[in-house]
């Protein structure tokens, strides 16, 4: 397939993804930063931008800002609208290639940005909405696309972005730490009766973390997201090697998923901002060597002789 | 409200109608669906059946639903950076059998002729040695590109994909307005709207015959690919597009996506001795036919313009070469020149030794000094027309212009008279099409598809009628507030193959596997122990 098509699929994956992970965040945040007074608001709430990859712009962002900024704002790519405006972009330009059920999903959800009100009331509402329709949309490119190169192109995607969402997610844990239970984490993730059916009596911040982290059956825990990815960056090279690794992207993505897999530690909670950072350069990395092996370009046109 | 008598096409039709003949009788045009008492015509039969059932509200909720659809399948065409939908009308155009046996044979006739012509211009021109058409008038167009001159390119066929735009003047005749043989664009909207009609208007389709488009993709590819390079087994069609800010980017991808193809930009290709290749995710991929949607003056800034970054350098080497086939061919623009088509029915005539089937509309040729010293004099009656636009670019139509336009006009035509054609203005053929709360005549024109694959020329079914959404307007173009319509064109008989496979009985599975919890032996032994 062509080399602009898988990196729009890929695309495709991450944004549809990030904006599932983003909306998930702000929902359970939400909650809590409205019941915080005014000053202790600001600062969380800049700081609970921070974790999510952008700076706040002046001293008095608050509220309204954090969810124009996470939310509603078109043009900025951390934010749920402008994240889904740039999948459905990347969509438009893939648009022979994806299913017509994906396109216009992608296409509809697009359309359906503006219809919320963008209170804190209609923000709920709009996550909830983010959330059904990022979940279609999943499903039916899990369901109306062949899984084939462009299928794996866009799972990749969605699974390094999956595993950035799940380590800043939590990373916010730090921002609240004033109250944010780990209860609400988990909800965050989805994971909260998942986590409660295998470790019953073993509940614990310790517990909790460990299961977001380390679960190698729950799919949005950060090891099974990069064993996702991994196995795409298989599929799509299956060139065996007998020593090694040529390609950048699965040495990365291995040795991230590897490092979190047999590590060691009594102390999981102290080392978590650490294994938090180390996850999302290992995705920023392989995001890039992926580019760099798969979607390369010539960067400008240039003239070949003849061969007589 | 009018009332006919009985026959096959009795019609009280609804307030919707009100006043409509009086306005069809205002433009003075021929109407397709009525004839001037304000009857349905045979073929409308059906259709008007189906609009006489609907109220305004349902009509109204049809026509929204319809754009609602069109919005969220992306059928959109970019204007001035906005994606906008294409409005489509509800009253569909219909055209009965016996037209459009005559229409279909006109077009392909045509094309045979533009192909033959183009073939002769980029060779010999014996059409010029023979006095046909003067050779001034061939090397002044602005699309003869002498780049492409002497070779016969891959596949032998230059006009792949054609469009010949008809309308039907006062009388009920159809006449050929234009041709296009360049990248003739809108077939999209004729497949998008016929599945949008389908949902919209499902009664009007009833128990006549319409005949289906849906082959045309396939027609397309088959054709694409019987042009490839010889040699070439299983031969890769792709389709070039300039990129997503195109107004027909729409159709790029639903072409490319129909016929199961790649849709590259010209970044994606690259030229290696004389051969096309694409950039692919297993590395470079060899490209055999390559359906362009870009002009010319695009395309290979090795030999057109240097400052193009849509196009891919060394295409024209490669076409000449036979190492990949470019469908259209580069250099068409020479036949759809508009001076060029006055001379058509010539060409025919020379190439082929028929007469043609439709006719042209009169055009004046402004170079010759007794044609241009009418036409100055009239010029307030007449529509001037540049020789090379589309989309209705440059285009005065005389009884609409202020002084100072006209003005302006003679000016421009007396400096560059290559340049200009005039047409007297047509009236062209009038559908009803709704408008706030009830139906209007509006303007239509007629976009019939060819495709040719060498051997024959296949005419779509159908076509994209256009239509001016503006009362008493003859700009049908949708860069400039025209519609369109579903085209159906219906059949005569049954096309059944002849023999008919007998169909396997269908055999009904009636065991449905389920698990119903009251069954469930345990909860009904319970149920007895108590």
């Amino acid at each position: 397939m062509l080399s602009r098509i898988a990196e729009s699929l890929f695309w495709i994956g991450r944004y549809v993804e990030r904006a599932d992970g983003t909306a998930r965040i702000l929902d359970v945040h939400l909650e809590r930063l409205n019941h915080l007074p005014m000053e202790e608001q600001r600062s969380v709430a800049q700081e609970l931008l921070a974790v999510m990859g952008a700076r706040a712009q002046s001293e008095d962002f608050g509220l309204p800002e954090l969810l124009n900024a996470l939310a509603y704002d078109k043009q900025s790519a951390t934010s749920i609208a402008g994240s889904l405006g740039a999948a459905r972009e990347n969509a438009r330009r893939a648009r022979e290639t994806v299913s017509s059920g994906l396109w216009e999903s992608l296409n509809t959800t697009y359309y359906g940005l503006n219809q919320h009100r963008k209170d804190v009331v209609g923000t709920y509402r709009f996550c909830n909405w983010v959330l059904e329709r990022t979940a279609m949309v999943s499903g039916l490119a899990d369901t109306t696309v062949s899984h084939d190169e462009s299928w794996q192109f866009l799972v990749l995607g969605r699974s390094l972005e999956r595993a950035d969402m799940t380590a800043r997610m939590l990373s916010t844990r730090d921002v609240l730490s004033a109250g944010m239970s780990w209860v609400n984490m988990l909800r965050c993730a989805g994971a909260y009766e998942s986590f409660l059916r295998t470790r019953r009596a073993a509940f614990g911040d310790q517990h909790a973390a460990e299961f977001l982290l380390l679960d190698r059956l729950f799919p949005r825990s950060i090891v099974y997201a990069l064993r996702d990815a991994d196995e795409c960056l298989a599929m799509l090279d299956p060139s065996a090697q007998r020593v090694g690794f040529i390609n950048d992207a699965r040495r990365i993505v291995g040795q991230a998923r590897t490092f979190l897999e047999f590590h060691r530690t009594d102390d999981l909670m102290s080392e978590l901002p650490e294994h938090m950072e180390r996850v999302q350069k290992a995705v920023s990395q392989a995001s890039d060597a992926i580019s760099r092996k798969y979607f390369n370009q010539a960067d400008e046109l240039a003239w070949v002789g003849e061969v007589s | 409200m009018i009332s006919q008598q009985k026959g096959d096409c009795l019609v009280t039709m609804s307030d919707l109608f009100q006043d409509y003949s009086v306005a069809a009788e205002r433009t003075g045009a021929y109407d397709e669906m009525f004839t001037p008492g304000q009857q349905a015509r045979k073929s409308y039969g059906q259709v008007a059946g189906a609009l006489r059932e609907l109220s305004l509200a349902d009509v109204t909720a049809r026509a929204d639903s319809m754009a609602r659809t069109f919005l969220d399948r992306g059928v959109t065409f970019d204007f001035a950076g906005e994606e906008r939908p294409f409005p489509l009308d509800i009253v569909p155009r219909v055209i009965p059998a016996d037209e459009w046996t005559v229409l279909e044979k006109g077009v392909a006739q045509r094309v045979r002729a533009l192909e033959a012509f183009l073939n002769d211009v980029y060779d010999k021109m014996t059409v010029v040695t023979d006095g046909v058409i003067p050779r001034q008038l061939v090397t002044t167009s602005a699309h003869f590109h002498r780049q492409v001159h002497g070779f016969e390119p891959a596949g032998g066929v230059r006009v792949h994909i054609s469009g010949i735009d008809v309308v039907r003047d006062a009388a009920g005749t159809f006449r050929v307005l234009e041709d296009n043989v360049r990248v003739p664009s809108g077939v999209s909207y004729v497949l998008e709207n016929r599945r949008a009609m389908a949902k919209g208007l499902p009664e009007a389709f009833g128990q006549q015959l319409i005949r289906p488009v849906e082959e045309y993709p396939r027609r397309l590819l088959s054709a694409l690919r019987k042009t490839a390079p010889s040699g070439v087994d299983d031969p890769t069609v792709v389709v070039l597009t300039p990129g997503v800010f195109n107004s027909a980017y729409f159709e790029h991808t639903l072409l490319a996506g129909l016929m199961g193809v790649e849709l590259v930009e010209g970044r994606d290709l690259i030229c290696r001795g004389n051969r096309v290749y694409m950039r692919t995710t297993a590395g470079e991929q060899r490209v055999d036919v390559i359906y362009k949607r870009i002009d010319d003056e695009f395309l290979d800034p090795l030999q057109f313009r240097a400052d193009s970054m849509l196009g891919c350098p060394g295409l024209v080497n490669a076409a000449r070469a036979g190492g990949v086939t470019i469908a259209n061919a580069v250099g068409n623009g020479v036949a759809d020149d508009k001076l060029v088509y006055s001379y058509v029915p010539d060409l025919i005539r020379y190439y082929l030794n028929e007469e043609p089937v439709i006719a042209n509309v009169d055009t004046f040729r402004l170079e010759e000094k007794e044609a241009r010293e009418e036409v100055l004099d009239r010029l307030a009656e007449l529509v001037v027309k540049p020789v090379d636009g589309s989309g209705g670019k440059g285009l005065v139509i005389g009884p609409d212009a202020s002084k100072d336009e006209l003005e302006a006009l003679r000016k421009r035509v007396i400096a560059d008279p290559r340049g200009w054609i005039a047409q007297p203005v047509l009236q062209l053929s009038t559908v009803p099409t709704l408008s706030g709360d009830r139906f209007g005549p509006r303007h239509v024109d007629l976009r019939p598809f060819a495709v040719n694959d060498g051997d024959k020329v296949w005419v779509l079914p159908g076509g994209l009628t256009r239509v001016a959404l503006k009362e008493g307007s003859l700009i049908v173009n949708s860069s400039q507030g025209g519609g369109s319509k579903d085209t159906w064109v219906l059949a005569d008989s049954p096309q059944v193959p002849v023999e008919a496979l007998p169909r396997p009985a269908i055999t009904v599975r009636e065991r449905v596997s389920v698990w119903p919890v009251e069954s469930n032996w345990r909860d009904s032994q319970k149920e007895q122990q108590q």
